[in-house]
């Protein structure tokens, strides 16, 4: 029955190589926990991967609850918090994700950097892992307003009056992030979009950029 | 399908394009060359991969049900908070703090060492060229990745000990533990443990009385704003809620709490008379919300 499905749709639109192409490789031993317990080191890039997948799926549960204006934000996040079934470790879990995802993908980095595999042929796919760290880096720092209390409110002051006094471009980048002359009611929407579309959408399509190159280039040997 | 593998296969083009028609999009690679046992990805690998997943998975739930995400109180632009960024900026926060990084050289804070810094983290194998790959073996960078590493945690730590001296100093207690503190007494005695702020607006009563004219004229507006809701000072919506009419008179004339110093002389230098500034404090407590 499912082989049928499967050869069915197959016939149609060609579905094997690409299965192919995203499944169907080996792996070297030196980069297998089961075969060196010190090899673990290697699992930190696919670690970052599944809590960012977590990051993603909490997210979307989240804003079924999160509305983004400054008079119900943080009524909203309260109510979430305090009311809703589950609604505590949702919401535990986005925020310390949003810790580890930085922790993991930290160790990922300095991974690669000790045993040199960003050296030639993968000198692109550590650029596009560091554009990936630095939009990590942002979507943490947009999400910690939208409860948008006190710590939030304040840090995201200081942040952008750090932003500001970057010459030239900085009071360009704390316009456009705050929205206006003060920290207020569009500062939040616009945190809000960056941290729900624009920034995901620009780490999706890294990701999937570090992946293919990760396939296309092989990993690295053992040392 | 048609994706062979076959290298010897005559090259075949694609329609009437230029377009080679090739064998897949991706070529596995090839670890003959590496010693060792190698295994198939999915689902030999993958399940081990897995594995370790479980245990970071099982620690981080633990962590998720054992430490609450933390919330503070509601967005109070004049409430006085130690601002704080979270963990991970604290390294940048803190350095940006350092005299040589902040005030008049924080263009070489910013730009300058903090620029060059994770320029070259991102162009690393544009400057680390060599093929040597073993970390011992390569001095010059990997030193460079430790004494950042150090720099890193030595600023995160230093961050982090300033913001609790701070907090012990001020006698301040972490805004999320005061919430739920707040909510516990609260739901002991059955009343409802929100923190939000209530959104329904208080209405000025006696809108056209000639006391908003004497609240305008004495000053009063350049704290408490001209719509009463408040700039500097606190809203006096509602405020004869809090303060009865003597109240009110002894407030205007003497400050409130050291946050209000006395009004009384500025009132009469604007040109009010007592009685104007009797019939203020009386329209003032008249300023009820609404039941």
């Amino acid at each position: 029955m499912f082989k049928n499905v499967y050869n069915w749709i197959d016939e149609r639109l060609d579905v094997t190589p690409i299965w192919r192409d995203v499944a169907d490789h080996e792996v070297p031993e030196h980069v297998n926990p089961a075969h060196h317990f010190s090899a673990f080191v290697y699992c930190f890039g696919g670690l970052t991967f599944f809590i960012t997948v977590i990051q993603i799926l909490s997210g979307m549960f989240l804003t079924m609850y999160y509305v983004p204006d400054i008079i119900n934000a943080y009524a909203s996040v309260e109510y979430l918090q305090t009311q809703i079934a589950f609604g505590q470790i949702v919401r535990g879990m986005h925020h310390w994700g949003a810790s580890l995802v930085i922790v993991m993908m930290f160790l990922h980095t300095m991974r690669v950097f000790f045993t040199g595999s960003y050296k030639a042929p993968r000198e692109m796919n550590w650029v596009v892992g560091m554009l990936l760290f630095f939009v990590m880096l942002g979507l943490g720092l947009t999400g910690y307003l939208l409860p948008w209390d006190n710590k939030a409110y304040f840090a995201t002051k200081v942040t952008l009056e750090i932003a500001n006094s970057v010459p030239v471009l900085g009071p360009i980048i704390k316009e456009f992030l705050q929205g206006g002359t003060i920290v207020g009611a569009e500062t939040l929407t616009r945190f809000f979009a960056l941290h729900v579309f624009f920034l995901p959408a620009v780490l999706l399509v890294l990701m999937v950029g570090h992946f293919i190159m990760i396939r296309r280039q092989g990993i690295s040997g053992p040392l | 399908m048609a994706h062979g593998n076959n290298s010897k296969e005559k090259v075949v083009f694609v329609g009437d394009s230029r377009v080679r028609k090739g064998n897949g999009f991706i070529t596995p690679p090839d670890y003959t060359s590496y010693p060792g046992k190698s295994e198939a990805f999915i689902p030999n690998f993958l399940l081990k991969e897995w594995m370790v997943g479980v245990v970071v998975l099982v620690g981080f739930l633990a962590l998720t049900i054992a430490e609450p995400a933390p919330l503070g109180f509601p967005a109070n632009p004049s409430a006085s908070v130690i601002p704080m960024p979270d963990w991970y900026f604290l390294f940048l926060y803190q350095y940006l703090k350092l005299p040589y990084a902040s005030g008049s050289y924080i263009v070489l804070g910013t730009l300058g060492v903090s620029g060059v810094a994770f320029g070259s983290l991102l162009l690393a194998p544009f400057l680390d060229t060599g093929s040597e790959r073993r970390f011992y073996r390569r001095p010059i960078a990997s030193s460079l990745m430790i004494l950042s590493l150090i720099a890193t945690i030595y600023l995160t730590n230093s961050a982090w000990t300033h913001y609790k001296a701070e907090m012990a100093e001020t006698g301040q207690i972490s805004e999320d533990i005061q919430r739920e503190e707040k909510a516990a007494e609260n739901k002991a005695k059955g009343l409802p443990t929100s923190s939000a702020t209530k959104t329904k607006e208080i209405a000025i009563v006696d809108k056209e009385d000639p006391a908003m004219e004497s609240f305008k004229k004495a000053g009063c507006i350049s704290c408490h704003a001209a719509d009463m809701k408040g700039a500097g000072g606190p809203s006096l919506r509602g405020v004869g809620d809090k303060h009865d009419k003597a109240a009110i008179a002894k407030i205007i004339k003497e400050g409130y709490e050291g946050k209000m110093p006395p009004q009384y002389d500025n009132a009469i230098a604007a040109g009010l008379t007592d009685k104007d500034i009797d019939h203020l404090a009386e329209w003032l407590s008249k300023q009820k919300a609404e039941k």
